[in-house]
């Protein structure tokens, strides 16, 4: 008996040095959550697992991540009524942290009177041309990128939910179908760098998983918030590839398809990024 | 706003500047480029300047080479390139630079000296290769001292 306990006990601790060896390789030691059945990846990792101490601890005090700045201008803007109409964003939706909650983690939704997807950004400025006759927002204005963190924030620790099946099963297709292709000079693909090669340096830049669930996300090296079509133009053009346009229907697909490789993570917004 | 004529102009002028470029073709044999794609040897030393340069090879943005342990961020994309030139002949590391898609299937990386095939490439890139000849050669003679 004494013998063969000490035995498992020799096979415990042998289990545990094998699995910290593991842990010590790529995707062990990032957190993640363990993917849906048929998905791509066996553990979902944030883009937050894989930064440094620093730049987390950035992201994880409110105080001092300076993405909340872009959150109060917004929290302003959201009562401010403009247009026409003599409306605000809360004459219609009331207390955002109520109305809001849930909404920004379930981009792109489809919609029935466009007979396609919309994302918050476009979702924003539908409600300011048709219910506030304001002015829509142009792509990266600093209003459009706040109020798209402001409302994703009001989901932030929610999971990320899409509905990938039905009208939107064509998009994701089409969202999959430009993950995986080769574009550039370069010839590299989403895939190339952010599925087959997470967790690895490319010269000074750790590749992580590619995920959405963080944006708008506040860059470092920008200093100022970034939405998702502008990381994804900038992907687009560092391999030397001509990017799709912001919120076009070919940026919405994919949009639409790195939402669904990030199923179940928690939203982020505002994260913040190197 | 831009006139419509300028833009037809302009569209001319890109189109003339892809024709401009024919397309590269290589003289595989067995594997390998067994001929200097200029005639001539490379220089190892301005290898390794275009191996280091970041709008040239970028090389080292995915392979280690000890080597050249005093530059920064070795990537970690591709395999370590210390004693590559005990691994595969002169000849067979000419295509790899050139174009690793002959050799290696699906592999990430880039076709150095290939002008055509590619897709949505920026119009200043159009029928450009990212390497000339020459850079390849250089590149190529550099490798050589990898032993
Ligand atoms: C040549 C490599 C490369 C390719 C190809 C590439 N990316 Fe990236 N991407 C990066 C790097 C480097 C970063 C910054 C580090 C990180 O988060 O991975 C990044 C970041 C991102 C992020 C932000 C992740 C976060 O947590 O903030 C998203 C989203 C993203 N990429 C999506 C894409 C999509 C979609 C494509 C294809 C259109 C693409 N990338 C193609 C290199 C690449
Ligand atoms: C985007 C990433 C990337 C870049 C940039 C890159 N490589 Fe590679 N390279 C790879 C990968 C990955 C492999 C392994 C082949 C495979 O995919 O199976 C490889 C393989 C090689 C090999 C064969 C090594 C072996 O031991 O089998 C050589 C030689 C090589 N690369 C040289 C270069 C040179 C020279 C440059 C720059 C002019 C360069 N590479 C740029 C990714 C890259």
């Amino acid at each position: 008996m004494v013998a063969r306990y000490d035995s498992l006990a020799l096979l415990t601790a042998v289990a545990l040095v094998l699995s910290g060896f593991a842990a010590s390789g790529q995707e062990a030691e990032r957190k993640g959550i363990p993917a849906p059945p048929g998905h791509v990846f066996k553990t979902i990792i944030s883009g937050y697992e894989y930064r440094s101490k620093e730049t987390r601890a950035l992201q994880d005090d409110d105080l001092e991540n300076p993405g909340f700045l872009a959150i109060e201008r917004a929290t302003d803007m959201w009562k401010t009524v403009e247009g026409s109409e003599g409306k605000s964003c809360m004459s219609c939706h009331g207390d955002a942290e109520t109305s809001m909650k849930g909404v920004g983690a379930a981009m792109p939704k489809w919609s029935e009177k466009l007979n396609k997807p919309v994302n918050l950004e476009q979702q924003i400025n539908i409600c300011r041309s048709e219910h506030m006759k304001a002015e829509p927002w142009a792509f990266k204005s600093q209003q459009l990128t706040d109020m798209t963190a402001f409302v994703r924030n009001q989901s932030r620790g929610m999971p990320v939910t899409v509905k990938t099946d039905g009208p939107m099963s064509p998009w994701f297709e089409k969202g999959k179908q430009i993950y995986y292709t080769r574009v550039g000079q370069l010839d590299l693909a989403c895939a190339s760098c952010h599925e087959q090669n997470n967790g690895k340096f490319l010269r000074a830049d750790f590749l992580s998983q590619g995920q959405s669930n963080g944006f708008p996300t506040y860059r470092l090296r920008d200093q100022r918030l970034i939405p998702l079509h502008e990381r994804f133009e900038g992907c687009m053009f560092d391999v030397r590839g001509v990017p799709y346009k912001p919120l076009s229907d070919e940026f919405l697909a994919l949009e639409l398809y790195v939402a669904w490789r990030g199923i179940g993570l928690p939203v982020e917004t505002p994260s913040v990024r190197n | 706003m831009r006139s419509p004529l300028a833009a037809v102009l302009g569209c001319l002028l890109l189109a003339v500047a892809a024709q401009a470029e024919e397309p590269i073709k290589l003289d595989v044999v067995d594997g390998a480029l067994p001929k200097s794609l200029t005639g001539a040897p490379g220089s190892a030393e301005a290898g390794q300047k275009v191996f280091l340069n970041r709008t040239l090879g970028n090389c080292l943005a995915c392979h280690q080479v000890s080597s050249l342990k005093s530059e920064e961020f070795h990537g970690e994309v591709g395999p370590s390139l210390d004693g590559v030139a005990g691994r595969y002949s002169e000849a067979q590391l000419r295509l790899i630079v050139a174009n690793p898609k002959l050799i290696f299937a699906d592999t990430v990386m880039p076709a150095f000296f290939r002008n055509e095939g590619l897709n949505r490439v920026r119009p200043e890139f159009v029928g450009k290769s990212i390497l000339t000849a020459a850079q390849v050669e250089d590149v190529v003679a550099f490798l050589e001292t990898l032993k």
